[in-house]
């Protein structure tokens, strides 16, 4: 276990964050056995507005003293009879914050009256002591598939079909674009595939199906193996873990064969699609590559990131071998569980041929300023962190592009930075950060 | 009137200390009835949806003292709102030119064996830490559920550490299951205030304290004229700012939600008078406000010129905006009070309001004197308003009303409720800076903004095109109070 420290400048939420994993999902809503604020607090975070049923909609105990003092199971029970009546959804996910799991109601006693009754819903205790969103974002998901997926549809294998556990819904401030993107390559090279959140999944019909792929692919450094897990348990089927972002065209082509590989797709067809792809991010970059070159002393030649371990890797990646910023210090805010911090030392220790990163992890924001404060500043930087970074980056005289949240500074429709696509929106937004400081 | 008490630790909350409510449905005439006859009583809903609790409010007005730190002593989660107000603290310094600076807040990041072994330990290490880091002038320490049902003992490390820095260290009780009027969380950040930063005076100044939001300085020019000067709490102020406040001329609040504990506190403990009249919106409710504040300050004389000059100039233009809103309907969503004196300003302009439904109710203020109630003010002054409701930003209920009554505009004071306007086709507007439509000028600001509003509704109109709706058609057609009963169990006020 971590020796946990305080946190200025929090950049993730606790347990019942993910509440906003369930938003994500096509016409499923929380409800939530919390306090009355707990809801709020995480929308100030990571929210993006109502969605379908977020937000104010979020039916909610509301706990109070007499719940605390008397349990809150009834009151519960109320609540949840009341969404069944008022909200018009396809899934209810009940989610209990600090104040039941502390005095012990047993929600799983209640919710499991409603489901041997037929409904639509399951439960996960996320009272927010109990770990950060990215961990409960499994469990999460976790739920829907032991409590309600296993119920229905057959478990019998598809050819082709595969689910994507990626980047956490709104946790990810892009989480739309990039899960967009990764749907759109991965049926590119031939899969069929379950992205399960998101404008472009097919809701609570989807996940139904999620017992008959092939195999799950995780796209993550850590957050979302345990899914993967709890599926080759249950349903016996494998899993492939790509454990960053991919972003541009070397890392995206990369995965893209890994996953042709592992699923014994034809080779033509992928690198058919590869190449047809890759011509056309490139084309854009060597049109404009004399720009690029020419203007070479006016972009920044070392990058800090204070991202999640997922985009961390991902982005240094291709900042390095593909734009030629060179890593100074990569900071990685998402408390990283000890067991995978190895070997993403070890991913940075070898970013490229001939250089490596120096990589903390850290969770209060802080110090990291106060780190970034201490280096040398003599030539000029990028940081990919968030809306927190726009002093010290002004400070320093570096170009600021926010990827995690806080966002505040930007609105987020459809971008991401995941793939072919995402790997030219972030050119182009890094490029507009340094042009617009032009007067 | 309920009396302040500074040994205790923590604040008594609104309902216990004012009766307040968060649940009724009738007329604003019988709401205000029933809170001078003693027969209020509060109506729970057994359906409902997610609130907002009383640690954010306390947030509110401590994290942008400049010179302090916040430390929410917590899980994570509940550190969800620190970028908020960091962002409104930083859009305050553009607007005050003073330089970009983050808003120091810490969480203690209460975990799962926390919540088994304690967390004053760990609390007692952030404090510590925070004070070498940043050394601020002031330490606040905001509680939660968490930190409250696990019984950490918040206040003795509050003390010994405010001994051990020199400096000090305050405790802001504000766990989110204590009260379920969020606006209670303003009392717990003013009774840390009170108890433990402000000092007794030492002489009187000429300043009024303004108790606002991060709002305009519309009070510099009036008080200036006044001979005083306008000292705007508590947001932009120093701790040495805040020591001090006890020695203001009067104390002014730009909604008595907001201010009624501050306000009482400094009359009853330093004797600093409250301007008891309702805050100054429409034309009656400013001229009732300007009085009240000519002979608390003793300018009765000034004031009559301001009042007969300022009618002149804005009468003849209210009439121009009456003209052109003249038949048009609103329906407000608000918190108490500015919602209730919104009531009085959309009548003075000639808008019919159809309806409105207001966070909670406060039956009376800290002060005890019902010269206050903003919405008797308004009835009194501009007559009932049916449909009136409180409800603490129950969206479904809002949703099933607006169904029906299908207003003009929509007029919403908070974040999250626009849109419910915008899925039928209402124009909606949210005008954050309750400043802005403060006293004579602010008839005349708002008036253009509800213009430009119903103006342009090419947005909401294409919007309710192709919008959702997450309602069932089965709530919509149901009384939009179907599941408000009378709780029984709520004390009387």
């Amino acid at each position: 276990m971590n020796v946990s420290s305080f946190i200025e400048q929090p950049r993730y939420s606790c347990a019942l964050g993910a509440q906003q994993s369930v938003v994500a999902i096509k016409r499923a809503v929380p409800v939530l056995h919390a306090g009355p604020g707990c809801s709020n607090k995480i929308n100030c975070l990571i929210g993006q507005g109502e969605g379908y049923a977020g937000g104010n909609t979020i039916p909610c105990t509301n706990v109070s003293e007499s719940e605390i003092v008397y349990g809150g199971e009834n009151r519960l029970k109320e609540v949840i009879e009341g969404s069944f009546k008022v909200i018009d959804a396809d899934l209810y996910v009940v989610l209990t914050g600090c104040t039941s799991d502390i005095v012990g109601d047993d929600v799983g006693r209640v919710t499991s009256d409603y489901q041997n009754s037929g409904r639509p819903i399951v439960f996960a205790e996320t009272g927010g002591f109990k770990s950060n969103n990215y961990v409960s974002h499994e469990k999460v998901v976790n739920a829907i598939i032991d409590q309600y997926v296993d119920k229905f549809g057959s478990k019998t294998t598809k050819k082709g079909l595969i689910n994507v556990f990626s980047v956490i819904p709104y946790q990810d401030p892009y989480w739309n674009g990039n899960l967009q993107e990764l749907k759109r390559i991965l049926e590119g090279i031939g899969l069929e595939v379950n992205i399960l959140f998101g404008q472009d999944s097919g809701g609570i019909e989807e996940w139904k199906t999620i017992p008959e792929a092939e195999f799950n692919l995780v796209i993550s450094a850590w957050a979302g193996l345990g899914i993967a897990e709890n599926l080759e348990n249950k349903y016996g089927t494998p899993y492939m873990h790509f454990p960053y972002l991919p972003i541009g065209g070397n890392e995206t082509s990369k995965f893209l064969r890994k996953v042709g590989e592992f699923a014994s797709l034809e080779r033509t067809r992928v690198e058919e699609f590869i190449k047809r792809e890759e011509e056309k991010f490139y084309s854009h970059i060597e049109r404009t590559s004399n720009f690029m070159l020419e203007f070479r002393y006016g972009i920044p030649r070392r990058f800090y990131t204070l991202l999640d371990a997922s985009y961390a890797m991902g982005f240094s990646k291709f900042l390095l071998n593909e734009l030629g910023i060179l890593p100074a210090k990569q900071f990685i805010v998402d408390n990283t569980p000890e067991e995978f911090r190895e070997s993403i030392r070890k991913h940075f220790a070898g970013i490229s041929e001939f250089r490596s990163a120096e990589v903390e992890f850290i969770i209060d924001g802080g110090k990291i300023h106060e780190e970034i404060r201490k280096d040398d500043h003599k030539n000029r930087a990028l940081i990919l962190g968030s809306g927190w970074e726009r002093d010290i980056a002004k400070e320093i005289g570096a170009d600021l592009l926010i990827i995690s949240v806080p966002v505040f500074y930007r609105l987020v429709l459809n971008c991401g930075y995941a793939g072919y696509t995402g790997g030219l929106r972030a050119i182009e937004d890094i490029y507009d950060r340094v042009l617009d400081t032009y007067r | 009137m309920s009396k302040v008490n500074l040994k205790e630790s923590k604040v008594v909350i609104r309902e216990v200390r004012l009766g307040s409510i968060t649940g009724f449905e009738g007329t604003a005439c019988k709401l205000v009835q029933c809170s001078r006859s003693g027969k209020l009583k509060d109506s729970v809903r057994s359906f409902s949806q997610c609130m907002g609790c009383s640690s954010l409010n306390a947030f509110c007005q401590l994290s942008m003292i400049t010179d302090a730190a916040v430390i929410n002593h917590a899980p994570v989660g509940c550190s969800g709102d620190f970028f908020t107000f960091n962002f409104v603290y930083r859009v305050g310094q553009m607007e005050r030119n003073l330089p970009p600076s983050i808003g120091r807040y810490f969480n203690t990041n209460i975990e799962e064996k926390d919540t088994i072994f304690g967390a004053t330990q760990k609390l007692e290490d952030t404090i510590r830490k925070v004070f070498c880091r940043i050394k601020p002038e002031a330490i606040f320490i905001t509680t939660s559920c968490a930190s409250g049902i696990i019984g950490d003992d918040v206040e003795a490390v509050a003390n010994r550490l405010s001994q051990e820095l020199g400096i000090p260290v305050v405790t802001c009780f504000c766990e989110g299951f204590r009260s379920k009027i969020w606006t209670t969380g303003f009392d717990s950040a003013y009774h840390s205030i009170v108890r433990k930063i402000v000092k007794p005076p030492q002489k009187k100044s000429n300043k009024v304290n303004i108790i606002n939001f991060w709002g305009s300085h519309v009070f510099d020019e009036l008080l200036e004229k006044l001979g005083y000067e306008a000292e705007y709490i508590v947001p932009f102020s120093t701790v040495s700012q805040l020591e001090r406040i006890s020695e203001a001329a009067a104390t002014i609040e730009v909604c008595p939600t907001l201010g009624t504990y501050l306000g009482a506190a400094l009359e009853q403990i330093y004797g600093v008078p409250e301007i008891k009249s309702p805050p100054a919106y429409g034309l009656a409710g400013t001229d009732s406000w300007m009085r009240e504040l000519g002979r608390v300050l003793d300018r009765e004389e000034e004031i009559e010129n301001i009042i007969k000059q300022e009618h002149e100039r804005v009468l003849p233009q209210i009439e121009k905006y009456r003209s052109k809103l003249k038949g048009k309907t609103a329906y407000i969503t608000a918190g108490a009070a500015h919602g209730q004196a919104l009531i009085s300003l959309l009548k003075d302009l000639g808008l019919e309001v159809r309806g409105a439904a207001i966070f909670h109710h406060d039956p009376v203020y800290d002060n005890g004197d019902i010269t206050s109630d903003v919405l008797a003010h308004s009835v009194d002054t501009y007559g009932d308003v049916e449909n009136y409701s409180v409800c603490s930003k129950q969206a479904y209920e809002l949703v099933n009303i607006l169904n029906r009554v299908k207003p003009d505009i929509l007029i919403a004071r908070h974040g999250g409720i626009t849109l419910w306007g915008a899925k039928f086709g209402i124009p909606t507007l949210l005008v954050g800076d309750e400043q802005f439509s403060f006293g004579y000028q602010g008839i005349l600001n708002y008036a253009e903004r509800i213009l430009e509003t119903l103006d342009n509704k090419e947005f909401v109109t294409n919007l309710a095109k192709h919008s959702t709706m997450p309602y069932t058609k089965w709530w919509l057609e149901q009384d939009p109070f179907s599941f408000l009963g009378v709780n029984e169990r709520v004390e009387f006020y």
